[in-house]
This record gives C-alpha cells, structure tokens and sequence, in this order.
C-alpha cells in the first residue's frame, strides 16, 4: 500500500511534468502551425516574426520538459517505459523525426540569410509542428483504448499489428485533437503577445484564429465521445463516471475562455485555455486510473523499485529548487517582453 | 541490426554535438571575460559571434538527444525493462541539469540587450556548468553498462529477477570516475580543436588579423592545455581495464593468448587475429597495464568464442584515437615551445596545416574511443549479465526508421556543416561593424513597453 502511494506521488511528478509540455511546448508546436499558415512570405511576415519573438527565448526550456516527463516514465515505471516504446515505434520515430526537425529547423531559419533557404527551413518547421503533436497524441490514444500490451513480444506473446495499433479511431481522434489544441492554445497566447507589444491588428488575427480553433476543438472532443464510446469503453465509463468533474472544468475553461477572448481580455483568456487543456490531461488520467496500461498493466505493476523512486523525488525536489525559480524568471522575463 | 546500427548513428552524431555544447560556451565565456576585462572589443566581437553558432549547435544537440531517450526505449526494450530503474536516476538528474542550461542560455541569448556586460556574463556562467553536469551524468549511465553494479548481481543471474537496486551505487559504480572524467576532457578538447581548425584554415586563406589570431588561440590553446592531462586519464582507463574489464583490454590489443611479459605492439593490421607488421615493444603492455614487465595480462582465450569482441574493429579504433592523442599532444607542444621562446604563435604553415587537420582528427578520436568502449564491450548490452540480442526490440520493420533517419541526419550534418563555414566569415548581420554591441545597450534602443 505505501508502496503504491509512493508511485502515485511520482505518477503526479511525472504527469506534472506532461502537463506543462503540453502547455508549453504544445503552444510552441502550435506556433509552428499558425507560421505554416502565416500566408505568403511577405504578407506573413508580420506574424511569423511575431512567434519567432515569442517561442524564440523559450522553446529549448519548454522541450526539457519532455525528456523530464519521459526520464521519470522509464525510472519509476520502467515495466510500462519499454512496452509503450517498442509496441509504438512507429508513431514515436515519426515524432522523433518531427522533433529533429522542428528544433534544428528553427534554429537554422535564424541563421539563414537567403529568403530562399529561410524558406524551406521555415516550411520543415512549421510542417514537423503538426507532425509531432499528431503522432504524440496518437501515442496516447493507443495506451488509453488499451492497446498496448504489458508483455514485450516473445516466444509466447506476438507481436502486435505495429500499424494498427496507433492507426485506430481513438488514435487518430488523440492526434487530432493534440494538433488542434496546440493550434488552440498557441493562437491564444499569441493575442497576448500581440497586445503586449501593441500590434492590434495581429491580436485580431489570432483572436479569431483562437475562436475558430477553440470551437472546432470542442466539436471534435464532442464528437470524440461517440467514438470512445465504441472503440475505447473503459477510458469512455472512466471519461463520463469519475472523471466527469474534470471534463465540466475543462468545458467550463474553455467557453471562459471564449468569452475572454470576445471581451479582448487576452491576459486570463489565456490562463481559462490552460486550464481547459489541463483539466482534460487529468481527466483522462482520472478515467483510466489505476491502469497504467489499460486493461494490461496497473501502476503497481509497472512500479519500478522503491529505492529509485525516493531517490529520484528527492534529487528532483532538490534539483527544482533550483531549476523552477530559474525557469520563472525566464518566463517572466519573456512574458513582459524582456528578451528579444 | 538495424537497430544496433541506428543507435550507432545517432549516438555518434549526437555526441559531436553534445560536445560542442559541453566545450563551446567555455570558449565564449573567455572570450567574453577577455573583452570585459581588458575592454576589447574584439574579444567581445568574437564572443558575441560564437554565441550565435552555438546557439545553432545547442538546438540540434538537445533535439538530437532527445530523439536518444525515445530510441532507449524503442530499440531497447529488454535492457529498459528490466534495469530502467536501476540505471534511470543519472538520466533524471541529467534532466535538471538540461533544464537550467537551456534556461540560462535563453536568458544569455535573448537578454544581451537588457543586461549590463557584467551581469551577462555572469548569466553565461552556469552554461558550461550545466553542460559538464549534464555530461557527467549521462556517461555514469553508460560506465554502469561496463561496470553494473546497484543491486542484487547474483540473484539476477540466477533467476532474471532485479531486486535490492541501489541507484546511487549504480551511477558511482567503479567505472565511473575514470570513464566520466575520460570523457569530459573528450569534450573540452573537441570544442577547442575543432573552433581552432576553422581559424587555422582562415590563417592560411590569408585572415591573419587579430580577431582571426585571437580565435584561434583561445580555442587551440585551451584544447591543447587539456590534452596531455587527457592523456593521462587515458592510461588511467587502459589499467582500470585490465583488472576490470579483462576482455575488452585482450580485444583493444589483441591479446589472444594469457601470458606474461606481453609485448605492446603499436601499429600494424589485424588479420585473422593475429597482428601483422607492428612495432613490438618487448614486455610493453605488461607494464603499462600492471606496471610490471613480467605482469600477467589475460587473454581473449579466457571467455567463450561467442563472447569475444571483433578484435580488428575495436583493436583499429583504439589504435586511431591513441594515435590521434599523441599528434595532438606533439602539435600543442609546438605551440608551447614556440610560445615560451618568443612570445607568439608558430609562423610555419605546416602548423596550421596540422591545426586544420587535428579538428577533425578529434572528431574521429572521439568516435574512435566510442568505438572501443561500446563494440569492445560486445557481445554485451550489461557487461557479463545482458547481452544486446536479449535486449534488442523484436518489433518488425525497424529497418524502416533507420532509413528515414539516415536520410534526417544526412541532412543535418549538411545544414550543420553550413552554419559552422560562417564562423570563418564577417557574419552576415545588418550590422556588420558589429557596432550593434556597443549601442545596443543605450536605453534609446529598448523597444517601448506599451502595455
């Protein structure tokens, strides 16, 4: 029992850890998708320099939050770590390559002088922004309609359709609506940024692009529900029973967040969407809780060992009272446009 | 053997990278302190400049080594299932490290304009701090696939299971102080060859100013300083081998048979096992192994066929990197000479010549001794406990990423290469007087907060 409350506690670290890469490095893979969107170079280039200033300072902490996520992932529940990998190799590669690509892609764009070289590299940026949060929500769409099997392929156990396992409804609608919500929350913080450094008629133009995905969002989540229904019966009784309170706030969150963003109240406009994406995170936590794997592996099971555990909060716990201040600092600083 | 061979390549790339990142920012923090401290402007210059690259470099490293800890994972699934959590907790503690080097370069990068000279180099000093920590973490990881230690070794061998795992044991298991220190140096010394080699080709293109000089010395003297201590650290690991790791010293010197008063055999090709056309220093190898001339220095004969290492591969890397070592060392003794007795650098053009090529020759030492330690380790994954068949992914159709891949890092080293030819030209700013570090900081430049 204790056991198993001292895995929940590095369950919270490591879903933490998710959550903020979905709320911030998820907006910085959304900003690829409004650059791939922007229009023409120079009618465009308005709003691309606008996100270039915006994920420009940020973008390299914000990933980190991945490989916390994914460290805390394979040493405290190494027994989960290696099915998900090698049973999802497919979509994890693509994703892999979309991250490749994506960072050094940006980074070259900077450095790029001829327009036609920053051209392509912008185009590979903003292309892998959709790419990656696609696969990655896929990814999650597999463990959740639990399709991903605890025992790693051996004599006795075959190996799983490597394509049908994430090419599935509830995997499509996942990646689908991760690249929606990235577009969503990116948009979102984007009119604040466009506020800040006073440039009315961009945070008009995100504005609208947030209403339009906040909307399509919520009309494919919806939507999802049927299909959850039908391909992933358990996260579906977990969605609608337990977790229910935690889908209402995130609905809650998001329609504030509209309102906000009508009201021109970009600021909280942008703290509403946050939550409406946080809350769903847990929810489908909370649905499919105490599965680590749905239908094949608890939490218990996929437990690692005790010692790592309580060694790796307390290096954390350490480590963050270092790291977070710095991070805030950074984010502050890029936030009140600080960095530039 | 897809799998092997896509870690190969992105590992191997990887770490070009990685120490670039480790070595680079210390380059620019000297530039920095120079032009700070003596009020050099060109100093200054030339550190405002390399941090632009490095900024390049430091993006495609993380991501690149990013795409490591999904690859763990996708191509290793036995050895993560089964020992993530013994060996897990130097990656989390590496994740920290990551973090604030990621965050203070964002604020060094993007705050120069809002941070007095004195505060943005203070800003840059937990870069190369992070980078180091980072480093020394992460190979801790891999010295605990030579030397596993952290929980109950002899349970697992005997039923599988993994009990009693002690972390902290893991990451100080005895490999790790020489191979993490081994491996830093590695890096430090990258970085400053390889910057110095882009400004020796400059030098004999004609680019004889002082910034092109100030470049080059910085970078070279720095990387020279360490290598004859990386030398040491060299013998250092070639003993711990020998009563450590018995196998892989039998296979880096192609030891085939037990015995006393070993020769050590420099040079020469390996053919069918046996060394041909060396240079046989009688009892060599026993002394430098045990320090003893008569020492007994095992053999591969020792351990099954099957669990023998390719000699010829490893027995050439570590023949290469040795002697890459040792070119290394001669060229900054020249500068040391030539510096001591009249005060500046060497005027030959085959000292340049050299400097050009020990750039590069670096790189292939560093991939040389990567070569030795982890195909010397074969045919195991966890030296003696895991080998890499047991631990490699059966999943069909592997072979597919690593194509894809190939084709990603093809084009990468390509856009890479690109990015570092600009180190050698004015770069390419709107500004080329670099005037903008100099006015930048007067407060007329601010855009104006509105809001």
């Amino acid at each position: 029992m204790k056991s198993l409350n001292l895995a929940n506690i590095v369950l919270v670290v490591m879903f933490a850890g998710g959550t903020l890469y979905a709320l911030f490095g998820g907006a910085d893979f959304g900003a690829g998708v409004w650059d791939l969107m922007a229009g023409r170079t120079r009618a465009g280039a308005g709003q691309r320099a606008l996100i270039e200033a915006s994920i420009g300072p940020v973008w390299e902490a914000n990933h980190v939050w991945l490989i916390f996520a994914l460290v805390v992932l394979w040493s405290g529940f190494p027994r989960a770590f290696a099915p998900v990998m090698s049973t999802l190799y497919v979509p994890l590669t693509a994703a892999a390559v979309g991250i490749i690509m994506r960072g050094s892609a940006f980074a070259f764009r900077k450095a790029a002088v001829p327009i036609v070289t920053k051209r392509s590299y912008g185009a590979a940026f903003a292309l892998s922004s959709v790419v990656t949060p696609f696969f990655l929500g896929t990814v999650v769409g597999s463990v959740a309609s639990g399709r991903v099997p605890a025992t790693l392929p051996g004599p006795d156990s075959p190996s799983p359709d490597v394509i049908a396992v994430w090419w599935n409804p509830t995997s499509i609608l996942g990646g689908t609506l991760a690249v929606l919500v990235c577009a969503y929350l990116a948009a979102t913080y984007l009119t604040a940024d466009a506020a800040r450094q006073s440039q009315r008629d961009l945070a008009d133009e995100f504005r609208s692009r947030a209403l339009g995905t906040g909307v399509i969002t919520g009309i494919v989540a919806l939507g999802g529900i049927v299909v959850l229904a039908g391909d992933a019966p358990q996260l579906f009784e977990g969605l609608t029973g337990r977790a229910a309170p935690l889908m209402a706030l995130s609905a809650a969150g998001a329609l504030s967040s509209f309102v906000l963003l009508i009201r021109r109240r970009y600021r909280p406009a942008r703290y509403s969407a946050a939550l409406a994406v946080a809350a769903v995170l847990w929810g489908w936590a909370a649905a499919q809780y105490p599965d680590m794997l749905v239908g094949s592996l608890t939490i218990a099971q996929a437990a690692g060992s005790r010692a790592t555990m309580v060694a790796m909060l307390v290096s954390l716990g350490l480590g963050s009272l270092i790291f977070i201040p710095a991070l805030l600092v950074l984010l502050v600083m890029s936030d009140r446009g600080k960095l530039n | 053997m897809a799998a092997r061979q896509q870690m190969a390549l992105s590992l191997g790339w990887h770490i070009v990278l990685a120490c670039l990142g480790v070595g680079f920012p210390i380059l620019i923090l000297i530039g920095e302190g120079i032009g700070l401290r003596r009020g050099d402007a060109v100093a200054s210059e030339l550190a405002y400049r390399w941090t632009k690259i490095f900024a390049v470099l430091f993006a495609v490293g993380a991501v690149s080594g990013t795409i490591l800890s999904f690859e763990l994972g996708i191509l290793w699934p036995g050895l993560m299932g089964t020992f993530g959590d013994v060996w897990g907790l130097p990656f989390a503690i590496e994740g920290i490290a990551f973090f604030l080097e990621a965050i203070f370069l964002g604020i060094y990068l993007y705050g120069r304009d809002r941070l007095s000279p004195r505060a943005h180099f203070l800003v840059g000093l937990p870069i190369p701090v992070a980078g180091i920590a980072s480093a020394w973490f992460v190979v801790t990881a891999n010295a605990w696939m030579n030397q596993p230690t952290g929980f109950d070794v002899a349970l697992y061998k005997a039923t599988g299971r993994v009990e009693g795992v002690d972390p902290v044991a893991a990451m100080f298991n005895p490999a790790t102080p020489v191979q993490t220190t081994h491996m830093v140096l590695g890096a430090l010394m990258l970085a400053g060859f390889l910057v110095a080699s882009v400004y020796a080709w400059a030098w004999l293109r004609g680019r004889q100013d002082r910034y092109h000089r100030l470049g080059f010395t910085i970078a070279f003297a720095f990387a020279a300083a360490i290598t004859p201590v990386q030398i040491v650290v060299g013998d250092w690991a070639a003993r711990f081998l020998a009563e450590n790791q018995p196998t892989k010293l039998a296979a880096l010197e192609a030891v085939n048979e037990t015995a006393s008063g070993v020769p050590l055999t420099i040079g020469g090709i390996v053919i069918d096992g046996e060394v041909r056309y060396g240079l046989e220093i009688p009892n060599g190898l026993s002394w430098l192994a045990h320090g003893r001339p008569d020492a007994v220095v095992r053999g591969l004969n020792e351990v099954p066929v099957d669990e023998r290492p390719p000699v010829a591969i490893v027995r050439t890397a570590f023949q290469a990197m040795v002697a890459i070592g040792f070119f290394l060392l001669g060229l900054g003794g020249w500068l040391a000479v030539t510096w001591i007795r009249r005060r500046r650098l060497p005027q030959s053009l085959w000292f340049f010549r050299a400097a050009v090529v020990a750039g590069p020759a670096t790189v292939i030492a560093l991939e040389a001794g990567w070569v030795t330690t982890e195909v010397g380790r074969q045919p195991w994954i966890v030296y003696g406990l895991m080998k890499v068949d047991e631990a490699v992914t059966t999943a069909p159709g592997i072979r597919f990423g690593y194509y894809g891949l190939i084709v990603v890092y093809t084009a990468l080293t390509v856009a890479v290469v690109t990015v570092l030819r600009r180190l050698r030209r004015p770069w390419p700013s709107a500004d080329p007087a670099g005037t903008a570090i100099i006015g930048s900081s007067s407060p007329g430049m601010e855009p104006v907060e509105m809001s």
